[in-house]
């Protein structure tokens, strides 16, 4: 039995987003930036996509919505495009030590180019430190960047107290949010900036979004220059059947979030208390209640991630062990948890989604719990 | 990761895990790597009274390919004298497995695993008979 558990890494296209898609390619193929009627037809599908994301994520003006190509470059955007703008005013960034790569790396740049960059600490449950925030977020911090939902445990950051304590000092808050949306409700209220994304929600890859809040109008500078489109803050092209079917896959979650999530809560339920009845030594990585149902991550003591991973190549799963990735490091944000050191390379994340049966969940429990048995007897951790 | 199949084959039914009676005066014992690193190799051998390595086993916790590295040698060593064990390189582990050059590690530790389990026979021989 195939199965696909990394709905974090990537999800499927739905078939309705498909054939939402499908008349823009070659038949409705014009560009949305000419003014004839192929252009209009094109520009109409557009607005009417950048409607439903807006809708989704209440915003008030579905202008707000900047397409991109993904979460990386919305993130991107977000962050170097406040930096950059407002060179000359506050110089502290703060973000926090769990966040995706392309926040860390990118802080890290405007690290290297003199901004004053604080990586906030997380408790052991995978929840940014708020106290360690109040102390640090003051008059002179430009912009906060702090995730919506972890990618690798699935907690759920305090984005409302946080959104606070930037108010009150008036920096700008950015939040990815490419593993929250359509997961859990969310509300640009609270946020000046949010990074979105198309395939993590059943929707195509090569697609994001950046919501730019525009009362107060937060302004960024391009990354990239050329014929001004979206504002000004993206030239290029815009690419209609991707838009559409990000659109159509915003839809489609606004009507069908609570059910999924439902469903995947009790699926959560089993698979948690199958895999910890059935082992010893199991942990749950990250808050057992602040996380979304479809992110499991457990670390599995005695054990390797990536050996788990080679007993059970007919699933998809993935690790936050060292030797899964190029650098031979453990998962930073595993590490970040202050989880001892070798259950970090024990760990393995677990992503359900809305193609998950409950079959599927019954298979891989029984799965992991025979090869972990398998290869816990034969660790010299494990005697 | 892609592994060759002889690495697989390795991982999937590897011969020789378990242990020897660690307080044997012929049984050397070697833990080589980490858990904070990753990788852990228990390493045992059974030397005879001619000096001939007459049974090896393993337990390590770690990734595919130090599994199957482990496994490998625990086979490479059986019936052969010390000397002969001391010349197996971490380059005929990885050559043979085929691994990746982000895996060389879990051949180090196997040629590792086998020079410190050597060792310690000796270290165990030298005291029971001073």
């Amino acid at each position: 039995m195939k199965v696909y558990m990394d709905y974090q890494a990537t999800t499927p296209c739905d078939q309705r987003v498909v054939d939402s898609m499908l008349p823009y390619f070659s038949e409705e193929f014009g560009n949305p930036h000419s003014g004839h009627f192929s252009g209009q037809t094109a520009f109409i599908a557009v607005e009417k996509a950048r409607r439903q994301i807006a809708d989704l994520i209440k915003a008030n003006d579905h202008q707000e919505i900047i397409f991109t190509s993904g979460a990386t470059e919305s993130n991107n955007l977000a962050i170097q495009g406040v930096a950059n703008f407002y060179q000359n005013g506050r110089r502290k960034i703060v973000t926090s030590s769990i966040e995706h790569k392309c926040v860390i790396e990118t802080c890290r740049y405007l690290k290297s180019q003199g901004y004053d960059v604080v990586f906030a600490p997380v408790t052991s449950d995978g929840i940014v430190d708020i106290d360690f925030l109040k102390n640090i977020v003051d008059d002179n911090t430009l912009l906060v960047s702090i995730m919506t939902v972890n990618n690798e445990i699935g907690t759920i950051q305090p984005i409302k107290e946080i959104s606070k304590l930037c108010r009150n000092h008036g920096a700008i808050f950015h939040t990815d949010a490419a593993q929250a949306l359509g997961k859990i409700d969310i509300d640009v209220t609270d946020v000046d900036l949010m990074s979105l994304s198309g395939h993590k929600i059943y929707g195509p890859k090569g697609i994001g979004a950046l919501y730019v809040r525009m009362r107060p109008r937060v302004r960024l500078a391009p990354l990239f220059h050329g014929g001004g489109q979206e504002r000004g803050m993206r030239s290029g092209t815009i690419p209609v059947p991707l838009c559409v079917g990000f659109g159509q896959a915003c839809k489609i979650a606004k009507a069908e979030m609570h059910e999924e999530n439902k469903r995947l809560g009790e699926f959560k339920k089993f698979f948690v208390n199958r895999i910890l009845s059935a082992l010893p030594k199991v942990y749950l990585n990250g808050h057992a209640d602040l996380r979304i149902p479809g992110c499991l991550n457990f670390s599995f003591e005695g054990v390797e991630g990536e050996g788990i991973m080679l007993g059970i190549p007919e699933i998809c799963v993935s690790s936050g062990s060292a030797c899964t990735s190029a650098s031979l490091e453990p998962s930073y944000v595993l590490k970040a948890l202050s989880i001892r050191e070798d259950l970090a390379h024990c760990s393995l994340r677990i992503g359900l989604g809305r193609f998950t049966t409950f079959e599927e969940v019954e298979y891989v429990t029984d799965r992991i719990v025979e090869v972990v048995t398998r290869l816990r007897k034969m660790s010299p951790l494990w005697e | 990761m892609k592994y060759s199949e002889k690495l697989m084959d390795l991982y999937n039914n590897p011969k020789n895990v378990g242990s020897l009676d660690e307080n044997d005066k012929n049984v050397g014992t070697s833990v080589v790597g980490a858990p904070s690193c990753g990788d852990v190799i228990k390493l045992q051998i059974k030397v005879d009274d001619e000096g001939k390595i007459v049974d090896a086993k393993f337990k390590t916790f770690g990734c595919g390919a130090a599994i199957a590295s482990s496994a490998l040698i625990t086979d490479w060593v059986q019936g052969k004298s010390l000397e002969e064990a001391r010349k197996i390189k971490n380059q005929d582990v990885a050559d043979y497995l085929s691994l990746p050059p982000v895996k060389a590690h879990c051949s180090v530790l196997a040629e590792e695993a086998i020079d410190k389990a050597i060792e310690n026979y000796l270290a165990k021989k030298e005291s029971h008979n001073g």
